[in-house]
Protein backbone atom coordinates (compact mmCIF):
# COMPACT_ATOMS: atom_id res chain seq x y z
CA UNK A 1 0.00 0.00 0.00
CA UNK A 2 1.28 3.09 -0.81
CA UNK A 3 0.34 6.80 0.83
CA UNK A 4 -1.49 7.76 -2.29
CA UNK A 5 -3.70 4.52 -1.66
CA UNK A 6 -3.99 5.63 1.98
CA UNK A 7 -5.02 9.15 0.77
CA UNK A 8 -7.87 7.81 -1.42
CA UNK A 9 -9.38 5.05 1.18
CA UNK A 10 -9.24 7.54 4.13
CA UNK A 11 -10.48 10.48 2.09
CA UNK A 12 -7.81 12.23 3.49
CA UNK A 13 -6.22 15.81 2.76
CA UNK A 14 -2.50 16.41 2.38
CA UNK A 15 -1.31 18.84 4.78
CA UNK A 16 2.44 18.72 3.52
CA UNK A 17 4.22 19.27 0.01
CA UNK A 18 3.63 16.40 -2.02
CA UNK A 19 6.94 14.73 -2.26
CA UNK A 20 6.89 10.75 -2.86
CA UNK A 21 3.10 9.46 -2.94
CA UNK A 22 4.89 5.95 -4.31
CA UNK A 23 6.21 5.50 -1.01
CA UNK A 24 5.47 1.79 -0.05
CA UNK A 25 4.15 1.74 3.33
CA UNK A 26 4.40 -2.33 5.01
CA UNK A 27 2.94 -1.46 8.27
CA UNK A 28 1.04 1.50 10.72
CA UNK A 29 0.58 2.32 14.58
CA UNK A 30 -2.47 3.94 16.05
CA UNK A 31 -2.18 6.11 19.46
CA UNK A 32 -2.88 9.26 21.35
CA UNK A 33 0.11 8.48 24.05
CA UNK A 34 3.75 8.98 22.83
CA UNK A 35 5.04 6.68 25.15
CA UNK A 36 3.27 3.74 23.53
CA UNK A 37 4.07 5.34 19.94
CA UNK A 38 8.01 4.69 20.96
CA UNK A 39 7.27 0.83 21.23
CA UNK A 40 7.94 1.03 17.34
CA UNK A 41 11.55 0.28 17.12
CA UNK A 42 11.40 -2.57 15.45
CA UNK A 43 10.79 -1.18 11.62
CA UNK A 44 9.77 1.58 9.78
CA UNK A 45 5.89 2.69 10.36
CA UNK A 46 2.68 5.19 8.91
CA UNK A 47 1.50 6.49 12.43
CA UNK A 48 -1.89 7.69 13.36
CA UNK A 49 -2.97 9.90 16.15
CA UNK A 50 -4.86 12.58 17.47
CA UNK A 51 -1.78 14.77 18.91
CA UNK A 52 -0.78 17.70 17.27
CA UNK A 53 2.06 19.36 19.20
CA UNK A 54 5.23 18.93 17.71
CA UNK A 55 6.27 16.22 20.13
CA UNK A 56 4.43 14.42 17.70
CA UNK A 57 7.19 15.45 14.73
CA UNK A 58 9.86 15.23 17.49
CA UNK A 59 9.11 11.32 17.55
CA UNK A 60 9.95 10.69 13.61
CA UNK A 61 13.60 12.29 15.20
CA UNK A 62 13.75 9.24 17.38
CA UNK A 63 11.46 5.98 15.26
CA UNK A 64 11.31 5.80 11.54
CA UNK A 65 7.91 7.41 10.80
CA UNK A 66 6.60 6.98 6.68
CA UNK A 67 4.03 9.49 7.06
CA UNK A 68 1.48 10.65 9.87
CA UNK A 69 -2.47 10.78 9.47
CA UNK A 70 -4.06 12.87 12.05
CA UNK A 71 -7.38 11.30 12.63
CA UNK A 72 -10.81 12.90 14.00
CA UNK A 73 -10.47 16.10 11.45
CA UNK A 74 -7.74 17.46 13.47
CA UNK A 75 -5.85 19.76 11.47
CA UNK A 76 -1.73 20.56 13.42
CA UNK A 77 -0.24 24.33 13.82
CA UNK A 78 1.33 25.44 10.44
CA UNK A 79 4.86 25.18 12.65
CA UNK A 80 4.45 21.76 12.97
CA UNK A 81 3.71 21.61 9.27
CA UNK A 82 6.78 23.32 8.50
CA UNK A 83 8.79 20.81 11.27
CA UNK A 84 7.38 17.78 8.95
CA UNK A 85 8.31 19.65 5.67
CA UNK A 86 12.45 20.17 6.62
CA UNK A 87 11.87 16.42 8.09
CA UNK A 88 10.45 15.54 4.57
CA UNK A 89 8.00 13.65 6.61
CA UNK A 90 4.19 13.92 5.14
CA UNK A 91 1.34 14.64 6.99
CA UNK A 92 -2.22 13.54 6.63
CA UNK A 93 -5.59 14.57 7.94
CA UNK A 94 -8.74 12.49 7.51
CA UNK A 95 -12.12 13.22 9.52
CA UNK A 96 -12.60 9.93 10.31
CA UNK A 97 -12.40 8.29 13.53
CA UNK A 98 -8.44 6.48 14.55
CA UNK A 99 -11.26 3.43 15.30
CA UNK A 100 -12.84 3.32 11.46
CA UNK A 101 -8.95 4.61 9.78
CA UNK A 102 -7.77 1.57 11.48
CA UNK A 103 -9.89 -0.72 10.35
CA UNK A 104 -10.36 0.42 6.82
CA UNK A 105 -6.50 -0.26 6.21
CA UNK A 106 -6.21 -3.20 8.12
CA UNK A 107 -9.33 -5.09 5.82
CA UNK A 108 -7.03 -3.50 2.99
CA UNK A 109 -4.04 -5.25 4.42
CA UNK A 110 -1.93 -2.61 5.76
CA UNK A 111 -0.65 -4.64 8.90
CA UNK A 112 0.46 -3.64 12.39
CA UNK A 113 3.76 -3.00 12.97
CA UNK A 114 6.41 -5.05 15.40
CA UNK A 115 6.42 -3.84 18.47
CA UNK B 1 19.86 7.82 48.82
CA UNK B 2 17.59 5.23 46.96
CA UNK B 3 19.08 3.37 43.82
CA UNK B 4 17.91 1.37 40.63
CA UNK B 5 20.09 -1.02 38.44
CA UNK B 6 19.02 -3.33 35.17
CA UNK B 7 21.80 -4.80 33.52
CA UNK B 8 21.61 -7.10 30.17
CA UNK B 9 23.87 -10.10 31.30
CA UNK B 10 25.38 -10.25 27.81
CA UNK B 11 26.75 -7.13 28.89
CA UNK B 12 27.17 -7.39 32.87
CA UNK B 13 30.74 -7.20 32.87
CA UNK B 14 31.83 -4.55 30.67
CA UNK B 15 28.93 -2.53 31.52
CA UNK B 16 30.22 -2.31 34.71
CA UNK B 17 34.11 -2.36 34.02
CA UNK B 18 32.90 0.55 31.75
CA UNK B 19 31.00 2.63 35.08
CA UNK B 20 34.21 1.56 36.88
CA UNK B 21 36.82 2.77 35.18
CA UNK B 22 34.75 6.24 32.73
CA UNK B 23 37.04 6.11 29.55
CA UNK B 24 37.76 9.25 27.36
CA UNK B 25 34.87 9.51 25.02
CA UNK B 26 35.68 9.85 21.10
CA UNK B 27 32.88 12.41 21.04
CA UNK B 28 31.05 13.70 23.89
CA UNK B 29 27.96 16.08 23.95
CA UNK B 30 26.17 18.35 26.61
CA UNK B 31 22.36 19.65 26.42
CA UNK B 32 20.77 21.74 29.12
CA UNK B 33 17.26 20.71 29.67
CA UNK B 34 14.47 23.10 30.50
CA UNK B 35 11.43 23.01 33.11
CA UNK B 36 8.36 21.65 30.63
CA UNK B 37 10.41 23.22 27.46
CA UNK B 38 8.34 21.12 25.39
CA UNK B 39 8.94 22.86 22.12
CA UNK B 40 12.77 21.83 22.72
CA UNK B 41 12.80 18.57 24.48
CA UNK B 42 14.06 15.62 22.41
CA UNK B 43 16.24 17.77 20.53
CA UNK B 44 19.52 16.28 22.60
CA UNK B 45 18.05 12.75 21.60
CA UNK B 46 17.85 13.80 18.44
CA UNK B 47 21.59 14.89 17.94
CA UNK B 48 22.94 12.02 19.76
CA UNK B 49 21.13 9.38 17.34
CA UNK B 50 22.35 12.00 14.11
CA UNK B 51 25.59 11.68 15.46
CA UNK B 52 25.32 7.99 15.97
CA UNK B 53 23.96 7.31 12.36
CA UNK B 54 27.08 9.34 10.82
CA UNK B 55 28.99 6.78 12.41
CA UNK B 56 27.31 4.06 10.69
CA UNK B 57 25.40 2.40 13.18
CA UNK B 58 22.55 0.08 12.50
CA UNK B 59 18.92 1.59 12.13
CA UNK B 60 17.43 -0.61 14.83
CA UNK B 61 19.98 -0.04 17.17
CA UNK B 62 20.30 3.58 16.51
CA UNK B 63 16.41 3.44 17.15
CA UNK B 64 16.62 1.88 20.67
CA UNK B 65 19.31 4.67 21.47
CA UNK B 66 17.14 7.59 20.59
CA UNK B 67 14.26 6.01 22.21
CA UNK B 68 15.70 5.47 25.70
CA UNK B 69 17.39 9.02 25.17
CA UNK B 70 14.58 10.76 24.32
CA UNK B 71 12.28 9.02 27.46
CA UNK B 72 14.61 10.59 30.07
CA UNK B 73 15.46 13.61 28.66
CA UNK B 74 11.21 13.72 28.30
CA UNK B 75 11.16 12.70 32.01
CA UNK B 76 13.78 15.77 33.10
CA UNK B 77 11.22 18.30 31.10
CA UNK B 78 8.18 17.20 32.86
CA UNK B 79 9.09 15.69 36.36
CA UNK B 80 11.89 17.86 37.06
CA UNK B 81 12.80 21.34 38.03
CA UNK B 82 15.39 21.13 35.06
CA UNK B 83 18.93 19.34 34.36
CA UNK B 84 21.33 18.28 32.21
CA UNK B 85 22.10 15.60 29.43
CA UNK B 86 25.84 14.37 29.05
CA UNK B 87 26.28 12.09 26.13
CA UNK B 88 29.20 10.27 25.72
CA UNK B 89 30.11 8.41 22.10
CA UNK B 90 32.44 5.22 21.90
CA UNK B 91 33.25 2.94 19.18
CA UNK B 92 31.03 0.10 20.55
CA UNK B 93 28.79 1.58 22.98
CA UNK B 94 26.72 4.87 24.17
CA UNK B 95 26.93 5.93 27.73
CA UNK B 96 24.21 9.09 28.40
CA UNK B 97 23.67 10.64 32.00
CA UNK B 98 20.65 12.73 33.07
CA UNK B 99 21.21 15.13 35.88
CA UNK B 100 18.79 17.50 37.43
CA UNK B 101 18.43 19.61 39.84
CA UNK B 102 15.59 17.76 41.98
CA UNK B 103 12.44 17.18 43.30
CA UNK B 104 14.00 13.34 43.32
CA UNK B 105 11.95 10.10 42.87
CA UNK B 106 10.04 9.24 45.93
CA UNK B 107 9.75 5.51 45.31
CA UNK B 108 12.03 3.89 42.04
CA UNK B 109 10.51 0.31 42.46
CA UNK B 110 7.18 2.14 41.73
CA UNK B 111 7.89 4.38 38.76
CA UNK B 112 8.85 1.29 37.38
CA UNK B 113 5.78 -0.61 37.25
CA UNK B 114 4.40 -0.09 33.52
CA UNK B 115 1.30 2.41 33.88
CA UNK B 116 2.34 4.28 36.99
CA UNK B 117 2.42 7.93 36.60
CA UNK B 118 2.36 11.50 38.60
CA UNK B 119 2.43 13.08 35.42
CA UNK B 120 0.12 16.79 35.47
CA UNK B 121 -2.80 17.65 33.05
CA UNK B 122 -0.27 19.67 31.24
CA UNK B 123 2.12 16.74 31.04
CA UNK B 124 -0.85 14.18 30.13
CA UNK B 125 -2.53 16.82 27.06
CA UNK B 126 1.03 16.28 25.00
CA UNK B 127 0.19 13.21 25.13
CA UNK B 128 3.13 11.72 27.63
CA UNK B 129 1.84 10.47 31.27
CA UNK B 130 1.59 7.02 30.33
CA UNK B 131 3.63 5.66 32.72
CA UNK B 132 5.49 3.72 30.47
CA UNK B 133 8.73 6.04 30.27
CA UNK B 134 11.11 4.28 32.59
CA UNK B 135 10.15 0.78 31.42
CA UNK B 136 10.95 1.81 28.14
CA UNK B 137 14.30 2.98 28.61
CA UNK B 138 14.97 -0.49 30.58
CA UNK B 139 13.46 -2.41 27.51
CA UNK B 140 15.81 -0.46 24.88
CA UNK B 141 19.14 -0.04 27.18
CA UNK B 142 22.09 -2.55 27.82
CA UNK B 143 21.98 -0.85 31.33
CA UNK B 144 20.04 1.03 33.42
CA UNK B 145 21.03 2.59 37.09
CA UNK B 146 18.87 5.59 38.58
CA UNK B 147 20.35 7.45 41.77
CA UNK B 148 17.15 9.65 43.48
CA UNK B 149 16.62 11.19 46.59
CA UNK B 150 13.29 12.29 47.41
CA UNK B 151 14.03 15.88 47.78
CA UNK B 152 16.96 16.41 45.73
CA UNK B 153 18.13 15.37 43.36
CA UNK B 154 17.76 12.22 40.46
CA UNK B 155 20.41 10.81 38.16
CA UNK B 156 19.95 8.60 35.58
CA UNK B 157 22.55 6.56 33.81
CA UNK B 158 22.13 4.25 30.57
CA UNK B 159 24.44 2.41 28.32
CA UNK B 160 23.93 0.93 24.94
CA UNK B 161 26.20 -1.72 22.69
CA UNK B 162 25.76 -1.12 19.32
CA UNK B 163 26.01 -4.96 18.10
Amino acid sequence: MTLKDILTLLEAELLTAPSDLDKEVPCAFASDLISDILMCTKEPTLLLTGLTNPQVIRLSDMIDLLGIVFVRGKVPPQELIEMAEERNLMLLSTKLTMYRSSGILYNKGLRSCKI
Amino acid sequence: MAEYWNVNPDYEISAKSFLADKPEADVSLEFEIAVKDFVNAGKGSAEVKNTLKRLGVDPAILRRIAVASYEAEINVTAHSEGGKMYSYIYDDSVYIRFEDKGPGISNIEQAMVPGWSTADDLVREMGFGAGLGLPNIQKNSDLLHITSEYGSTTTLEIIIYYS
